[in-house]
């Protein structure tokens, strides 16, 4: 048996769990942070398959540690228009937490937009004073601008902080600072050209990226991009990774594996 | 020692085979598999039309094995011939896995996919869970098996592979029928099932289409006992499919008539690199048990 010995015989985490809500914070005009009755040892960057029975599953990153694991969502079509209707006390079934999560640095800088910032969260209270840029379209779409009091934000119509994009921020405090590696995670073309002032800048980048999931435990190949798995090989991608990517910032699969551009991926629904 | 071995004309550097419907979703997946050890790589099934598959849960882990769903959600075909070109230019052989509704639909993806580069074509008419295809659809019986191998055979010259289910008593008749039409090799087998996990905190099966294939440990004893039948039954050799964590796991299935492995489940288990991981594993034990080549073990339990 001793080759088996490293072999790991199932134990039963790929079941999904069953687990209560506790709590349901509005964070702004789309998202809600949902709080869980659970524990959940995890890595910056991780995230859960969340099953609603009946309805289907699908990924979301782990914005909160602690006692209670809290999970920020943005409504969007059918599975998060029924997350948003429930209420505390409702149950779903959670299995996790998967994928690589980021690797922690040193002197680091943290560049988020849109939902892209809730796997940053827990990421921002693990590294030492980063400094951190959240960007949204507008005001009513910023999230943790109050978690995170000393962050920069900006909004592209300047409603509230700097006027433009996290990218432009970034470019002018690079004049300023140097950094062991900047943290990215948002819209695909927003993190593209974050990786992109980056490889100008020579400074490392770590990009949590998203594709179309199935299975979450790296066997379907549903999530692949250029060979890696989303799931499994990251969500979380190196400079190293990042530049070998062809697809990246430019094409994604849809549910039936049809190849799109990124924006027709973002935009589109499943009903 | 040798651990390549050849099946029907097409030599594999070790007896590894990446099993239809993991990872094979594009070249480069197909590309890094083999730069982690396998011997052969098989494509996701590919359908005429484009397919979304079931919705989630498709695929969850249980004690003993996975449970799969997943539908047969692939590209379709003219998207597929497009993904997968050159294919002879990978540094081992790479086999299409397609499937269709009707013997014809097979026959077509057959054509669109013959000047890709790939060594064969695989049909599997054994999938437990995809209403319109395999087990469901009755692919699966002697009759069928015949006609639809036939229709493949006679629309390609390259080698055709059949894919068939554990789920059936007359395993040998498949196989049979199988060989009759012209099929160049046996795949053994596909997922078991269906079979079903009910979580009983929600009281609902966790499978989104309720039922699944089941594959890995759990299927491991079925699946050599199918290959020990096919190979009493048929001369064409047999990829043994089913549950293969180890390089022993692989010998057993070689001892029971296997020409080749396939390895699917494995991925999860022992992460993507368990091609090269199994190959040294069943190296060392020949190695040890005094076998010189993987040809000195087939078909041994048989003696
Ligand atoms: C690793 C990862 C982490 C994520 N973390 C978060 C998060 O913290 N907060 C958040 O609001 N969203 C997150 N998402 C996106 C979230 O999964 C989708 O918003 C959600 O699935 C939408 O479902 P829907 O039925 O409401 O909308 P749909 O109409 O089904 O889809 C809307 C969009 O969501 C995406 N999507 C849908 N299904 C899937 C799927 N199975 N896998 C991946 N993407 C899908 C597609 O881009 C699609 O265009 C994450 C996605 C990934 C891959
Ligand atoms: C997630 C998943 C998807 C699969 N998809 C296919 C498929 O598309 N076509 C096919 O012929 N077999 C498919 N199979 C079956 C495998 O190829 C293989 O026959 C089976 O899993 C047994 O091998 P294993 O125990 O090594 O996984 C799939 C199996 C799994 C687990
Ligand atoms: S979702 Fe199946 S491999 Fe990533």
């Amino acid at each position: 048996m001793n080759e088996l010995e490293h072999v790991h015989m199932g134990n039963g985490h790929g079941l999904p769990e069953i687990v209560k809500i506790e709590k349901i914070v509005d964070e702004n005009r789309n998202a809600k942070t949902f709080f869980l009755d659970k524990r959940i040892g995890f890595k910056p960057g991780q995230f859960l398959m969340v099953w609603i029975p009946g309805l289907g599953e699908k990924p979301f990153s782990i914005s909160y540690a602690g006692a209670m694991t809290g999970i920020t969502v943005y409504l969007k079509g059918k599975f998060t228009r029924r997350l948003f209707e429930m209420n505390t006390g409702d149950r779903i079934g959670i299995r996790g937490p998967y994928g690589n999560g980021f690797t922690l640095k040193g002197n680091a800088c943290v560049v988020g937009g849109g939902a892209g910032i809730a796997p940053l969260a827990p990421l921002i209270e693990n590294l030492d004073d980063p400094y951190v840029i959240l960007g949204a379209k507008n005001a009513d779409e910023l999230l943790f601008d109050k978690r995170f009091p000393d962050a920069m934000i900006t909004t592209d119509d300047g409603s509230k902080g700097f006027s433009g994009f996290t990218t432009e921020l970034l470019k002018n405090i690079l004049k300023e600072r140097a950094f062991d590696v900047v943290y990215t995670c948002g819209p695909e073309i927003m993190m593209k050209k974050v990786f992109e002032i980056c490889e100008n800048a020579g400074i490392k980048c770590q990009a949590s990226l998203e594709r179309y999931m199935k299975c979450g435990i790296g066997v379907c190949g549903h999530c692949e991009i250029d060979g890696f798995r989303v799931c499994k090989d990251g969500p979380v991608f190196s400079s190293e990774q990042l530049r070998i990517m062809e697809s990246f910032g430019k094409t994604a699969k849809l549910k039936n594996g049809e190849k799109v551009s990124i924006e027709d991926y973002t935009r589109h629904r499943y009903e | 020692m040798a651990l390549g071995i050849e099946i029907s004309g097409i030599r594999l550097g070790n007896p590894t085979v990446l099993a239809s419907g993991i990872l094979g979703t594009s070249r480069k997946m197909l590309e890094r598999v083999i730069e982690n050890g396998a011997g052969a790589v098989t494509t996701k099934s590919i359908s005429l039309e484009r397919r979304d598959g079931h919705n989630n849960p498709t695929v969850i882990e249980f004690d003993a094995g996975l449970m799969n769903a997943v539908g047969y959600s692939n590209p379709g075909a003219i998207d597929a011939a497009s993904e997968f070109s050159d294919m002879q230019k990978l540094d081992a052989p790479a086999f299409v896995s397609i499937i269709g509704k009707e013997p014809g639909d097979f026959a077509k993806v057959a054509k669109m996919m013959e000047n890709k580069g790939f060594s064969a074509i695989e049909i599997p008419l054994s999938c437990p869970h995809t209403p319109g295809f395999g087990t469901l659809a009755g692919q699966d019986t002697p009759e069928k098996t015949y006609e639809i191998t036939k229709a493949v055979v006679k629309s390609t010259n390259l080698p055709v592979f059949v894919k068939i289910s554990p789920n059936i008593k007359n395993i040998g008749d498949v196989a049979q029928a199988a060989e009759r039409a012209g099929a160049s090799a046996i795949t053994a087998v596909n997922t078991m099932g269906p079979g079903m996990i009910i979580n009983i905190d929600a009281r609902k099966p966790v499978l989104d289409f309720k039922v699944g294939g089941v594959s890995g440990p759990a299927l491991k004893p079925v699946a050599v006992r199918c290959v020990y039948d096919v190979y009493e039954s048929v001369k064409i050799p047999i990829i043994g499919t089913g549950g293969i964590m180890s390089g022993k796991d692989a010998i057993e299935m070689i001892m029971a008539g296997a020409a080749c492995v396939g390895i699917g489940s494995a991925v999860y288990y022992r992460g993507i690199d368990v091609f090269g991981k199994i190959t040294a594993e069943i190296e060392k034990w020949m190695d040890k048990n005094g076998y010189n080549n993987i040809r000195e073990m087939i078909g041994a339990a048989h003696e």
